[in-house]
């Protein structure tokens, strides 16, 4: 996805990151999918509908699936109705023909759904009784990231099946270990795989009547250490679980299968987000080797609240000695005047440090990444908030 | 460098042995864990720094070899203090744990052979956080001399710190009693579960909040405490942390709020100093007074909830060459002026 860049003129040591337009990604129609990915609190949810948001004003049918907004966006975009469904976001321009609906993501809520659609009534009701659905559904670390794939796949089908979406914005929960997202598929599936939960279903599963026999000495063995340790109403209760989830587990993996297929297609593209930090960007360079490693279509970087001067023909250090010159010699209209404009060339001195920073943490970024599209978003004064913060953080994108 | 200050001395946290750091990722809650760690040791004690997220932040906040499931030196402090540090894995735990209560040699093989090991500690719910937190509780009541025992007996640390999971999880990561409750009613799970939760519910264990003066931050500091405080924990301070002071003296700071700065003034002592003062430059200078302006007056206003949360404060610079050995001394050091070690 990565554009030739057009090598005009130098050969500067420093290579040069090829521009990244977010408008490129939107305005093409094979663009199905963008999945904004990154550590926590580098301004995902943001860039992801901002994303949105500018795609729905130029025409495009967009739903954006956001894990956990800010509470003031998240109602600036109307998600206060908490039903784990996409709603329209008002207040946008729908000139172009476009819509933007939004949505937060329930886990829980996804997963009841799930196990509804997947068994009978009965059924159903049983396993969602049983404490370790309860508990699984609620709390285990790692079910987000399985219900984040599962509502991507739903959406994907529902967009499909109705026309209603042609593009999905896609915000990634805030894992601890980079991409939890991609590797809930492959966990889950090798869940399902394991010898342990097989042994657990039923020994017809473990392998037949012979595999039984062989193991039957370490199968006790086990069931009594686990009896002692977990107590038995656990072991029961889990056995429960998994044998009565066990009939939809094939489909659940199927879909997370299918999901992951879907995202290594041509029309999803990755976004990396950033902070210029360390080690915000140590993290983007991780999500970037990782997603390389998945062949996942990556768009680019997308490096959120950079520092920029709005005085850049001054430097630093004229800015500081015109300051001292300022506070020894007085200035024009008397000393409290001088005393001012001092002080705004000393905060222009240090804005243009901190300017300079970002700059050589985003050149170190490429230096190691050669040839991976990156865009800045300049860092704005107050929080993004409303659709007018979004629609500016959108033009950024799109390198304006 | 050192502030000098004697070894024992009065602090906020006195007879804290457990220190739990949380608060929404980016606040810089391992640097403000680490930063705690080291200002305690300097009393001259011996202090566990325990992450449990196996992300190896510790190892490179304090720029060392990674840590293993073992408790390593990572650093010396002043008055003969020392920083240990460990990084708690649930599966090591888990066949520790087994060991130590069961003396299960080779059916401890079994376990990880049959895939349970990895059942337990990924998939069944709250038996992860029991052992990632067990640990941690281990280590709080560990003696120094395995032999001597009772509430005299001197303890292998003096303070534990934790760093914790972010805001998000820490309720339910800390209260693993209540997660655990709804499947293992009895047993050994259920009765270490129970234990774990008496201990960080004690007055020897408080929870520490890291914040930015930013409003999500802030949000999830009040949100947590909240959660925290309804689930029985005691909190402790909050940590602001990557405070910038105004650059801007008050007078200057309220003028470019209101944009009330003359540009023609400006102008005028720009050229007075022999620079070309045109309309960009001036504009720029300007601008960039009004959004510093704006920056500080939301940082106040986040700061007035902070303040409302009625809990000790304690300010932290943000450091612009960004965090290293170095940089955790200097914040220790502050730490310890505002009286939090």
């Amino acid at each position: 996805m990565a554009r030739t860049t057009t090598t005009t003129g130098s050969r500067s040591r420093a290579p040069q990151a090829p521009p990244l337009d977010i408008d490129d990604l939107i305005d093409d129609p094979n663009t199905r999918i963008v999945v904004c990915c990154g550590s926590g609190g580098v301004g995902k949810t943001t860039t992801a509908a901002a994303i949105g948001l500018r795609a729905a004003e130029a025409g495009r049918k967009v739903v954006v699936l956001t894990i956990d907004p800010a509470r003031r966006l998240a109602q600036s975009l109307g998600l206060t109705m908490l039903d784990n469904v996409p709603r329209p976001v008002t207040g946008i321009d729908t000139t172009t023909g476009g819509s933007l609906d939004a949505m937060m993501l329930d886990m829980k809520r996804t997963f009841d759904e799930v196990v509804s659609a997947h068994s009978t009534p009965e059924k159903a009701e049983q396993i969602m009784a049983n404490p370790f659905y309860q508990a699984v559904s609620s709390s285990f670390a790692g079910t987000q990231e399985y219900m984040a794939m599962e509502k991507l796949g739903q959406l994907r089908a529902q967009a499909d099946r109705e026309r209603t979406w042609d593009l999905i914005v896609v915000d990634t929960p805030p894992s601890r270990s980079a991409l939890d997202f991609l590797d809930a598929p492959k966990r889950l599936g090798s869940f399902l795989d394991g010898r342990f939960i097989r042994l657990l279903t039923g020994p017809a599963k473990a392998g037949g009547r012979a595999y039984v026999r062989v193991f039957s000495q370490g199968v006790n063995a086990v069931t009594s250490v686990l009896n002692k340790v977990l107590g038995g109403q656990m072991l029961t209760d889990v056995q429960t679980f998994v044998a009565a989830l066990d009939t939809m587990f094939g489909g659940f993996r199927e879909r997370a299968d299918q999901t992951y297929a879907l995202l290594k297609e041509g029309g999803t593209a990755f976004l990396v987000v950033a902070a210029p930090e360390r080690d915000a960007l140590r993290e983007a360079s991780y999500f970037v080797d990782r997603l390389d490693e998945e062949q996942m279509p990556l768009a680019g970087l997308v490096i959120n609240r950079v520092s920029r001067v709005a005085a850049p023909g001054l430097s630093a250090s004229r800015a500081l000695s015109a300051a001292e010159q300022l506070l020894d010699r007085g200035g024009a209209n008397g000393q409290v005047n001088a005393e001012t404009t001092a002080a705004l060339l000393r905060l222009h001195a240090a804005q243009a440090d901190v300017a300079a920073r970002h700059q050589q943490l985003a050149r170190r970024f490429t230096a190691g990444h050669p040839g991976i599209p990156v865009v800045e978003v300049p860092a704005a004064a107050q929080d993004i908030h409303d659709v007018e913060g979004l629609r500016a953080v959108g033009a950024a994108l799109a390198g304006g | 460098m050192t502030t000098g200050s004697a070894a024992p001395h009065d602090f906020d946290w006195q007879g804290v042995r457990l220190h739990i750091v949380t608060g929404k990722g980016g606040t810089g809650k391992t640097t403000v864990a680490a930063a705690l760690a080291l200002a305690l040791a300097n009393q001259g004690k011996r202090v566990l720094l325990v992450e449990v997220e196996g992300r190896q932040a510790i190892s490179q906040t304090f720029d060392v070899t990674p840590l293993a499931h073992t408790e390593a030196r990572i650093s010396h402090a002043e008055h003969g203090g020392e920083v240990f540090g460990l990084s708690v894995e649930a599966k090591a735990a888990l066949l520790e744990y087994l060991q130590i209560f069961y003396k299960l040699g080779r059916a401890g093989g079994l376990l990880e052979k049959f895939g349970a090991v990895d059942f337990a500690t990924t998939i069944a719910p709250g038996v992860r956080d029991v052992l990632l937190t067990g640990k941690v509780y281990e280590a709080v009541r560990r003696r120094r001399d395995p032999k001597t025992k009772g509430p005299r007996a001197a303890p292998a640390y003096d303070a534990v710190v934790l760093d914790a999971p972010p805001t998000g999880r820490v309720v339910r990561f800390l209260n693993v009693n209540h997660e655990v409750a709804g499947v293992a009613k009895v047993g050994p799970i259920r009765s270490q579960a129970d234990s774990i939760t008496a201990m960080m519910q004690s007055p020897q264990t408080v929870v520490h909040v890291v914040t930015l003066l930013e409003e999500m931050p802030v949000q999830e500091t009040v949100d947590a405490i909240g959660d925290l405080r309804a689930a029985g924990f005691g909190i402790g301070g909050v940590v602001v942390n990557q405070v910038r002071e105004p650059l801007l003296p008050a007078d200057a700071l309220a003028a470019a709020g209101r944009t009330q700065i003359d540009d023609a003034l400006v102008a005028a002592d720009l050229e007075a100093v022999g620079m070309r003062a045109g309309d960009a430059l001036v504009r720029g200078l300007l601008t960039q007074a009004r959004d510093h302006a704006d920056r500080v007056s939301l940082e106040r206003t986040e700061e007035e909830t902070v303040r409302a949360l009625e809990r000790p404060i304690y300010r932290l610079p943000h450091l612009a060459d960004g965090i290293d050995a170095g940089a955790i001394r200097e914040l220790a050091d502050l730490l310890t002026d505002q009286g939090m070690a």
